[in-house]
């Protein structure tokens, strides 16, 4: 990750902040991150993509729990991350919160919530966004 | 002030806690000696992924989802705190963009120890009165810090609220504030310094006491009230044994301070105490209910509100974002050892 | 119209921790050996095709053509320089790009080389530069390694098809057993199962045993028109088949996360070329930079079926003397994985076998091989099928 490398990070504040994706105008998929133009409808949907909030509303597919951290992430282990479909279609990887370890399943209900993801060094940008936590299943 | 007051509101506590007995453990202090004599239990602690911000904005959002107004139409963020993320940088713009309330927003960033936060609910109030916004969002939260070993170790907590104010469809009256402020270095913390630094026993008669005495006076004065006028009164809380006291000293007694004084079970959330005590008032507040909230702040200061709670409380969804208690249940224990890796303490100031 | 192209020459140089090679050292003296063992003079080569993944990160070095052109001794003949990247999967394409030089007439010999140098960097660093082969903005951003997302494949395929942590561990048990008969592999010792099981989890499923180490090496084939090829050499090998797809660069884009579909399509292309199946391959070396990998590599080259994997693996049909010998040279596990170099030292295991040359090593009348490359987590594949000629 290339530290002080600012605008990269700050271009991607809506999607990380308040999960905005795009929709394809004519086979109204949904794509996050948003998409120029969409695969499948190509040129036809060049201009007519249009931007979507999602609920931030999902369930697992499939997760890791990471031992050994990278750059950035040093004294966070262990932490789990998943591979999550949003139930607006797209799918996304992301770490999973307030939840124990062993507690983490395939086809688990989650939540979008809102943390620091991480920092260019004790000096550099505070980079926030998207982690998911399981939802309460109402009794 | 008629029909200016608290439109929604949201809490937001970590749920990793420690107890008093494991950190006096860690110190080579009796356990029961600490927990009986500050009258606290347990503490709220924040995850290394979990800051002001992002406690800012849980509360925001959940004051949001109690209520159906447009984002865009909140015209400011305020929000108060002594542990910002950033020395320069502030968090309401974080907490603008997380909220969908920019660009067309008045932000800045409050200091005032532990009454940053109600400061910003009297800049949100006066901005709203005046017509210069439909909605203000004030904020207090913390995720204070304390030097290992220190007597604020047992308190210093992380946790904050979010107040919605504006003119319609006001659930609680901001009937009237007032403040009283001197120069009193009882407790704070220098630029670039990790770990505040306190006057010992000063900050209890010169500083909390009377700071706090003196403006409860001078609010009762000014809306000519008793305490027995009250259903309910919230003092900051540094710690669980100086909120009972200053009641007393008042003349509140302590079925009436009871639903706001959380320190006992989550500590002093500092900025977020007094709005924390307040939200869990509101949490179970009925219409007619007349308030009493006063805030303190080192350096030193106190904010006092006069508070009636109106019919629209029945008919805000609190279910719709946690309330107080169930983010306090919500909770892990966490040792001594993680506590001080989480809290980085074991890195050089 | 495409002509038939062959390989008359390889050379590989050991894979390990080499100290005392640098990154210039290690893709000179694998071009020497291979160009000593194809007889070519310096003067017949048309061109270099190299593929390094990241000597801008491991080594501080770009512009990686011109420096390979003029270690190898060929600057003052200006002979064209092309380096290619796709992650992991650079050598193998630094090899398909040799190969479209010379099947349309273009060139008549080329050298392709692979190399990396990934130990002149901290450990970390050398984990951090692979994990550029990830989205950097959606999985790297947020936490992901890379072992972290092929863990999530391993923990996915466990859920949907009941593969086993043992059956993780026997593909690494059998590629450390095959590495011991490797004189060039970076480890020679066979690892017993319960080392693999117990070793420290990475990202779980997998542990540090179930991931292939950090490398240096290179490796380097010459390429020629096969109607010239017996001026050079009578064991010559053919490429009979090459393929190459690409897939969405995150693996949360993917239309199943068990199967890569890269694999599935440069192999189809491949075997088409080829006109062959699955069941004709004798040898292959696949893409095993993690034990999942090769199980996932198995089932989407079609050996076995989807979801079959793990049950090969306790079958043993992909052992040395198994149905299909997989990772004979020791694979990425147990010969290593200098990065880029990895694609072309594949495809130098596979002449070995197929010249008969691969020693203790050696699959009984091995005539067609296969080899598979992947780019980081399956976002690129590239498969070739050479047979002796």
């Amino acid at each position: 990750m290339a530290d002080g490398a600012v605008p990269r990070f700050w271009r991607e504040i809506p999607q990380r902040y308040n999960l905005i994706s795009n929709q394809c105008g004519s086979c109204k998929k949904i794509y996050f991150p948003p998409r120029e133009s969409c695969p499948y409808c190509r040129r036809k949907s060049m201009g007519k993509m249009k931007e979507l909030k999602l609920k931030g509303t999902g369930k697992i597919l499939t997760y890791s729990i990471i031992h050994t951290a990278p750059e950035h992430f040093e004294g966070q282990t262990p932490y789990p991350i998943a591979i999550i479909k949003l139930d607006e279609g797209p799918k996304i990887t992301a770490q999973i919160v307030d939840c124990d370890l062993d507690d983490i399943k395939i086809g688990m209900r989650v939540k979008s919530t809102f943390r620091k993801i991480q920092e260019d060094g004790y000096m550099g940008a505070i980079h926030y966004g998207y982690k998911f936590k399981p939802v309460e299943v109402k009794k | 002030m008629k029909n200016i007051g608290i439109v929604s509101y949201g809490a937001h506590i970590p749920r990793l806690r420690i107890k008093s007995s494991d950190i006096a453990k860690a110190w080579g202090k009796d356990p029961e000696t600490i927990t009986s004599g500050l009258g606290i239990i347990e503490k709220s602690v924040p995850s290394p992924d979990q800051d002001v911000a992002t406690i800012s904005v849980e509360a925001a959002r959940a004051a949001l989802a109690r209520i159906n107004i447009d984002p865009q139409d909140i015209g400011a963020v305020y929000v108060g705190s002594e542990s910002h993320p950033y020395a320069v940088k502030p968090t309401g713009t974080i907490v603008g963009e997380a909220i969908g309330a920019t660009p067309i927003l008045k932000v800045a960033d409050y200091e005032f120890a532990c009454k940053a936060g109600t400061a910003a609910i009297q800049t949100c109030m006066a901005l709203v009165k005046s017509g210069m916004v439909k909605y203000g969002l004030a904020i207090g939260a913390d995720t204070s810090q304390a030097a290992p070993g220190d007597a604020l170790e047992y308190a210093a907590s992380a946790g904050g609220a979010a107040f919605i104010i504006g003119k319609e469809k006001v659930i609680a009256n901001l009937n009237e504030t007032c403040s009283f402020t001197t120069d009193t270095p009882d407790f704070w913390r220098r630029e670039g310094r990790k770990y505040p630094a306190h006057g010992g026993r000063f900050t209890g008669a010169p500083a909390y006491f009377r700071h706090i005495m003196s403006n409860a006076k001078y609010l009762m004065d000014l809306v000519d009230t008793k305490p027995e006028d009250y259903d309910y009164a919230i003092f900051h809380q540094p710690n669980g044994k100086f909120p009972l006291r200053v009641a007393k000293m008042l003349g509140f007694t302590t079925d009436q301070v009871n639903q706001g004084l959380l320190c006992p079970i989550i500590g002093n959330t500092y900025s977020g105490a007094s709005m924390l005590g307040f939200a869990s008032v509101l949490d179970i507040a009925k219409p007619g209910n007349r308030i009493f909230l006063t805030s303190y702040g080192s350096g030193a200061g106190s904010d006092a509100f006069d508070i009636t709670v109106t019919n629209y409380i029945n008919e805000l969804p609190r279910e719709k974002a946690p309330l107080v208690s169930q983010l306090i249940e919500k909770k892990q224990y966490i040792d001594y050892a993680t506590y001080a890796k989480y809290r980085d303490l074991l890195y050089e100031d | 119209m495409m002509r038939d192209v062959a390989i008359i020459g390889v050379g590989v140089t050991k894979f390990g921790e080499l100290w005392d090679k640098s990154f210039r050292n290690l893709i000179a003296e694998a071009g020497s050996k291979a160009i000593l063992d194809s007889g070519i003079s310096g003067k017949e080569i048309d061109a270099l095709y190299v593929g390094s993944m990241s000597a801008g990160r491991f080594v501080g070095q770009e512009h990686v053509g011109a420096l390979v052109a003029d270690w190898s001794g060929f600057a003052h003949m200006h002979i064209p320089a092309i380096r290619v990247e796709s992650a992991c999967a650079s050598g193998g394409l630094a090899v398909r790009q040799g190969y479209f030089s010379v099947a349309s007439g273009m060139n008549d010999v080329v050298v392709v080389g692979g190399v990396e140098k990934m130990t002149d960097v901290v450990g970390d660093e050398a984990t951090d530069t692979l994990a550029t082969g990830l989205d950097q903005e959606w999985e790297a951003f947020f936490g992901a390694t890379f072992p972290g997302i092929y863990a999530m494949i391993a923990t996915r395929h466990m859920y949907d098809y009941g593969t086993t942590r043992e059956q993780l561990a026997k593909v690494a048990v059998k590629n450390h057993a095959n590495g011991a008969l490797n004189p060039y592999a970076q480890f020679k010792r066979a690892i017993p199962l319960d080392k693999v099981l117990k070793s420290p989890i990475t990202a779980y499923p997998l542990g540090m045993l179930d991931c292939s180490p950090v490398s240096d090496g290179a490796a380097t084939i010459i390429l020629c028109a096969a109607n010239k090829a017996k001026n050079y050499t009578d064991k010559p090998v053919k490429i009979i088949g090459t393929g190459q797809a690409s897939d969405t660069l995150a693996l949360h884009g993917r239309r199943d996360i068990c199967t890569f579909d890269s694999t599935v399509y440069a192999a189809k292309k491949a075997y088409k070329q080829a006109k062959l199946q699955p069941k004709d391959i004798d040898v292959a070396e696949v893409h095993d930079c993690f034990t999942i990998a090769e199980i996932l590599a198995i089932e989407d080259l079609g050996f076995v079926k989807k979801g079959e994997g793990g049950k090969a693996v306790d079958d043993k049909i992909t052992t040395l003397d198994g149905e299909i010998p997989v990772n004979t040279s020791g694979g990425l596990k147990a010969k290593g994985h200098p990065v880029g170099a990895t694609g072309v030292a594949q495809i130098a295991e596979i002449v070995m076998q197929l010249r008969g040359e691969a020693d203790q090593r050696q699959v009984k009348d091995a005539k067609i091989g296969l080899t598979h490359n992947v780019g980081a987590v399956g976002a690129s594949c590239i498969v070739h099928i050479l047979e002796a000629i």
